[in-house]
């Protein structure tokens, strides 16, 4: 084994164990892994975003061919507008870029979920009832589920009266929602606690102990 | 004599002559993964000569029973394509590659009578300018309604008309979580989410953040308010500066109350993990966008001994803040909740035009469903999403 990867191996085993000793109570070493991971991994993005992001899609295209490109100085001259803030005479500037960062975003979102999530909502809850069987049991299910957590949501009036039964329902539908998806992600929680054990002992421990006994 | 005039009909109608011709019931191309030889029940035919956008498939239909339609490339296996109701006779298949074969068969649903295979090459794309998407109509309509209805309520809540919200009961909890915070003499952590703001959820986060501020600022108790991306680190701090301002203790307001620590997911969580068990916050918010950290966060704060007042439009997440914050705004109350906090007119004026768009959708989808029940598909395919 390289003693890079030697390094590296139990490196990535004692951070691994040092975050995992929160368990017990806060401590020293917890706070030393905690210190390490927010400094690299500082460091790294801001490595990242200049040599993947601002440099190739930025500088450089705009250094190798700025006529058809002149657009991208727009972009760049609303993140360097974020920086004004820190300079009290024009630190209005750092408002305008936020103002149009957040304005453009919103548009976008706004019909993504018009498109992306209203109208297939809203075309896949329009069932037929119009036979006795387990389909139109499933179709009624649906609607029943998505016209009661709508009403739920509704904040217009107070829950009473009609509205107090309907968004009970509702509020039946919206938990067990969530205990389905609760128990779903805790399983994918457990698959990543999975993955870093076999690491500690695939990878750390069964080597190492190759490693004393000679076999490795 | 009945089936291969239909297919001939079909070819006719879709102008394939003379264009590329459907092949049809090909035995040796058909794919080995069918239960059940081809059926003669079925006929199926694609053509590829009319559809600019992707490959035009028509069956003879089955008597009452739903279709599933299949597809294959050239070396794969079929999967679903699409399920067509009873008496549906054509579609098009618009996810198709340029210049690639496929391969298609209709299956009856729930059984493994299958018609037999036919290839069909999806058209090489000709890319042309257009003004307007026809087939998009639909969310212009919905966003011009959509629009209408806030601006409407806007402009009456502006006139000064009264606007009824509903009580939103994790709210009423932030007033006595800052003035738990306040007796106790400990500091409120706000943790805006991790996302950017051109997510919504950061952006009624910050409305949030505002009144929580103002709040602190008129209590005189400690604020913090760590972020992860950098522009929601420029937002939350005009938003702290000017809640500060507005309470009228500008002098209370540190730069370093809102403060940057890692843009890496987890390397936050670790940071704001040990900043909730070392200072103890008397309050914790969790309001924005969360993923994967929240119930890291949510346990930690909880074991703190923290108030923890959460929200967040992740579904995945929300059980976790149920289960291990006091009180939870769920999906949509924490949209609600900026307006219900500052009782602007502005905000006001834009939830009931959401709730109005909302009783129209439920009277919408009550007249699909009854449509739908008697057959009449034409009004449920409006709202298809293309």
């Amino acid at each position: 084994m390289a003693l890079s990867s030697f390094a590296g191996i139990w490196l990535a085993a004692f951070l691994t164990l040092a975050i995992y000793s929160f368990l017990y109570k806060d401590n020293p070493v917890y706070r030393l892994a905690e210190s390490i991971f927010v400094g690299v991994s500082l460091g790294y993005e801001i490595g990242l975003v200049f040599y993947r992001t601002i440099w190739p899609n930025l500088v450089e295209r705009l250094l190798a061919d700025p006529g058809p490109n002149w657009y991208l100085a727009i972009g760049g001259i609303l993140g360097i507008m974020l920086y004004c803030r820190y300079i009290p005479k024009v630190s209005f500037l750092g408002r305008w870029a936020l103002a149009v960062y957040i304005g453009y975003f919103v548009g976008v979102e706004l019909m993504q979920r018009l498109h992306g999530d209203v109208l297939p909502q809203v075309r896949d809850t329009m069932l037929p009832l119009s036979s006795l069987s387990s389909v139109t049991f499933e179709n009624l299910l649906i609607i029943v589920g998505v016209l009661s957590v709508l009403i739920y949501f509704y904040f217009s009036k107070p829950h009473t009266g009609i509205l107090k039964p309907v968004s009970r329902i509702g509020v039946y539908f919206i938990m067990i929602c969530f205990g389905a998806s609760f128990g779903y992600t805790i399983m994918a929680r457990i698959s990543l606690l999975i993955g870093r054990l076999t690491f500690l002992v695939e990878g750390w421990v069964k080597p190492m102990i190759a490693l004393i006994s000679g076999s490795g | 004599m009945k089936k291969p005039l239909f297919c001939l009909l079909i070819v006719l109608l879709t102008g394939a002559a003379g264009a590329q011709e459907p092949i049809l019931a090909d035995p040796d191309s058909a794919q080995t993964d069918s239960l059940a030889p081809p059926s003669h029940d079925f006929f199926l035919a694609a053509d590829s000569s009319q559809e600019p956008m992707g490959i035009a498939l028509a069956w003879e239909p089955s008597q009452g029973i739903p279709v599933m339609l299949e597809r294959a490339s050239h070396d794969s296996i079929f999967l679903p394509l699409s399920t067509q109701e009873a008496g549906a006779r054509s579609f098009v298949d618009t996810t198709v590659e340029s210049g690639v074969e496929y391969l298609y068969r209709v299956r009856m649903a729930d059984s493994n009578v299958v018609s037999a295979t036919v290839r069909a090459t999806a058209p090489h794309a000709v890319q042309e300018y257009q003004f307007f998407r026809r087939e998009r109509l639909n969310a212009l309509l919905l966003f011009l309604f959509y629009a209408a209805m806030i601006i409407g309520y806007i402009l009456m809540a502006k006139r000064g008309a009264s606007l009824f919200i509903r009580k939103i009961a994790g709210l009423d909890a932030v007033d006595e979580a800052i003035g738990r915070a306040t007796e106790m003499g400990r500091k409120v952590l706000y943790i805006p989410g991790i996302m950017s703001v051109d997510n919504i959820q950061t952006v009624a986060s910050m409305s949030i953040l505002g009144y929580v501020a103002e709040k602190t600022a008129s209590y005189g108790t400690d604020l913090e308010v760590p972020n992860k991306d950098p522009l929601v680190l420029a937002t939350a701090k005009e938003v702290v500066k000017e809640a500060y301002l507005k309470a009228g203790r500008p002098d209370y307001f540190q730069e370093d109350m809102v403060n940057y620590v890692s843009y890496d997911q987890f390397a936050f969580t670790a940071a704001v993990q040990g900043l909730m068990t070392r200072e103890k916050p008397a309050t914790n918010f969790l309001i924005g966008s969360f993923y994967a950290e929240s119930l890291i966060m949510a346990e930690a704060g909880n074991a703190a001994g923290a108030i923890q007042v959460a929200g967040t439009a992740e579904l995945a997440q929300l059980p976790f803040f149920v289960v291990a914050c006091d009180y939870t705004l769920i999906g949509e109350e924490l949209y609600a909740a900026s307006a219900y906090l500052s009782k602007e007119p502005l905000m006001m004026g834009s939830i009931k035009g959401q709730d109005l768009a909302k009783v129209v959708l439920v009277g919408l989808i009550l007249l699909g469903v009854v449509l739908a029940s008697f057959g009449q598909h034409g009004f449920v395919d409006f709202f298809a999403q293309r």
